[in-house]
């Protein structure tokens, strides 16, 4: 079986913003560009991890002014194309106009899987721009095909151009993957298919390569997997697997796997540690993993138990401040006081 | 005793919980007209049935309607086009959209302000929510940035809302500021799908301009002001007492105050969980009902 490689966007400075608590020095992201681009990797994102207009409280503030960052990664791209994340009502339009004029050519527009309605205004005010468009759909683990379908459908319907199964939690195993993933190509008439993992569960891998024999259109890797939650695919990974299986990948792998040890080792081991896997294996969403760990620590509750009643009540992306309640709950119910 | 005629333009899920908090309190006005664009939608079919007189002509049949106070719960673009042609006609509109043409109203806060305008603007459900608890903070503290995350249950969110998350943030963002009374403000909006749907939530992030709060006087100020938000919503209240969290922030390290707040609605028309709703549509029953009251005075 001849596999075709998907086009790959390698999202180290985005996903992997999450894992060093947005604090991306301009040194690692001139790097991790050059790098990349020398590499032949055809797509780079770089922004805050929760995308542009990322700097809060609630998702940690950037070190470095987005704009900033933008212009260093525009830079240093000679081949590849620059993408960013945008979670509506997180990231609005006039963040997309600026990372636009800062030459942004790909914005990723995010909502969760069951809310694609949500990004019907974002997608359309991203086509005047002349951006080209992906559309998330987080936390697809939690929905059935059927209904990612339907939503996919929608992303479709606003001028989308290729719709992704994203597994933010790692919580998906290989032959969920493909289900999910056939779903949205049976259904797509116009836009591709992507599809973003994350290892929580140790098959990032053979998720990825579960969606590419399906002759997915995109998919995602980041260095050393440097990402939220227990990481994302390892680019030098995937090519190294790829490579095995004789696709042609037309990325150089050892270049990859250089910029990894070079540019990306030192910064943050990614590890899937007990609150990794638990996330993993409890659905909740791979961002929470910094801040669970803070506010476990400050009110004396485990990481796991917090995240296990996190995955119960059905978070989604962008609620990490349900993480205090949750702990104060915690301790009431073991009769603490509710303020640590 | 005399009544002001009102009407609801919009007939989703705000225009229909408005209705049904109209016909439970009537008090100085009398609704004449619940208009929209679908004759065969929920809130139409539901004005019928309550015996109000309806229209799908939008805000034609709402500037022939003789009503002197129009709510206006369609999007902020329709708001835009509509506003002129309402003030044209000295009706008072009362924006439930994040349009943001007249000023921000919040009523335990500004209430009573701007009543002599001919439009207010409600901002959004996630200010309605919001806003009095950080007023009441920045009270007792000076406030540097305040920063809102309201999550509301997928099935209290409209196609209005979904359409309108850009401005819905931005116009927040900027009403916590100015009526907050705060340097900076953030709104980050986030729609949950949970089965059972949640109760609206809203968490607060309050960075203070000196290094030390005085967290008693800001617990005090703020379930004071809890109090007077359930003068007119009863299911609103702190889920824990106002707590402190050590940040590293662009104004360094900082005690940040958090503040939990729930919403449990009166359950008018969608059922309980959707606080939003009742939070911004009994603002503007207030709202109404004062101008009401001066216009019979």
């Amino acid at each position: 079986m001849t596999l075709t490689m998907p086009r790959l966007t390698d999202t180290t400075l985005r996903d992997g913003s999450h894992a060093v608590g947005h604090n991306f020095s301009r040194e690692t992201i001139a790097n991790v560009v050059a790098a990349l681009d020398n590499a032949g990797v055809p797509v780079i994102e770089a922004s805050h991890g929760a995308g542009v207009g990322g700097s809060s409280m609630q998702h940690g503030f950037s070190k470095i002014d987005e704009m900033e960052l933008f212009a260093i990664a525009r830079e240093n791209a000679k081949q590849a194309k620059l993408a960013a994340l945008l979670a509506p009502g997180i990231g609005n339009i006039r963040h997309m106009k600026a990372a636009r004029e800062a030459g942004l050519d790909i914005i990723r527009i995010v909502t969760h899987c069951t809310e694609a309605d949500c990004s019907q205004q974002h997608m359309e005010a991203a086509k005047e721009l002349g951006l080209e468009t992906v559309g998330f759909l987080m936390m697809s683990h939690t929905q059935p095909a059927e209904v990612l379908a339907r939503e996919a459908l929608k992303m479709e319907s606003y001028g989308c151009d290729c719709v992704y199964v994203v597994d933010s939690c790692g919580a998906m195993l290989p032959g969920e993957v493909t289900t999910k993933v056939k779903a949205l190509q049976d259904v797509l008439t116009s836009a591709q298919v992507g599809f973003h993992a994350h290892n929580n569960l140790g098959v990032s891998i053979a998720n990825s390569l579960a969606a590419i024999e399906l002759g997915v259109d995109q998919i995602d890797t980041s260095l050393r997997g440097l990402g939220a939650g227990a990481g994302n695919t390892p680019t030098e990974v995937l090519l190294a697997v790829l490579n095995k299986m004789n696709v042609d990948t037309g990325i150089d792998m050892f270049a990859c796997a250089e910029a990894a040890e070079q540019h990306v080792s030192q910064l943050y081991q990614v590890a899937i540690d007990e609150a990794a896997l638990v996330m993993g294996y409890a659905g909740v969403y791979s961002s929470f993993l910094r801040h669970a760990k803070h506010v476990a620590q400050q009110y004396d509750v485990s990481s796991k138990d917090l995240l296990l009643e996190l995955g119960r009540r059905q978070t989604v992306a962008g609620q990490e401040d349900w993480i205090i309640s949750v702990a104060m709950d915690i301790r009431k119910a073991r009769g603490d006081a509710s303020a640590a | 005793m005399d009544k002001i005629k009102v009407a609801i333009l919009g007939s989703g899920n705000i225009g229909t919980d408005l209705m049904y908090k109209i016909l439970k309190r009537p008090n100085n006005m009398e609704l004449c007209l619940v208009a929209g664009i679908d004759a065969d939608s929920d809130g139409l079919s539901r004005a019928r049935d309550a015996g109000i007189a309806t229209s799908a002509d939008s805000i034609e049949a709402i500037l022939e309607s003789g009503a002197q106070i129009v709510f206006d719960a369609t999007s902020a673009r329709a708001h835009k086009a509509n506003a002129p042609r309402m003030a044209a006609k000295n009706q008072f509109a009362i924006d439930l959209t994040p349009a943001a043409i007249g000023p921000y109203v919040v009523p335990p806060v500004n209430g009573e302000a701007h009543l002599q305008q001919n439009n207010v603007n409600l901002i959004s459900c996630g200010a309605q929510a919001s806003i009095p608890l950080i007023y009441a903070a920045s009270r007792v503290m000076e406030v540097e940035y305040a920063e809102l995350i309201t999550a509301t249950a997928s099935k209290s969110v409209g196609p209005g809302t979904r359409a309108n998350l850009d401005e819905f943030s931005e116009t927040t963002s900027m009403a916590i500021k100015e009526v907050g009374d705060v340097k900076m403000g953030r709104a980050l909006p986030v729609v949950n799908p949970a089965e059972p749907p949640i109760n609206m939530t809203n968490s607060v992030y309050l960075v203070p301009t000196a290094d030390e709060v005085d967290l008693p006087a800001i617990t005090a100020s703020v379930e004071k002001m809890v109090t007077s938000v359930q003068e007119y919503v009863p299911g609103y209240r702190l889920t824990a007492d106002p707590v402190i969290d050590v940040r590293d922030t662009p104004w360094g390290k900082k005690p940040v105050v958090v503040l939990l707040n729930q919403i449990e609605g009166a359950g008018d028309y969608l059922p309980t969980y959707a606080g939003n709703l009742d939070i911004i549509t009994a603002a503007a029953w207030r709202v109404a009902n004062a101008r009401a009251a001066s216009l019979l005075a």
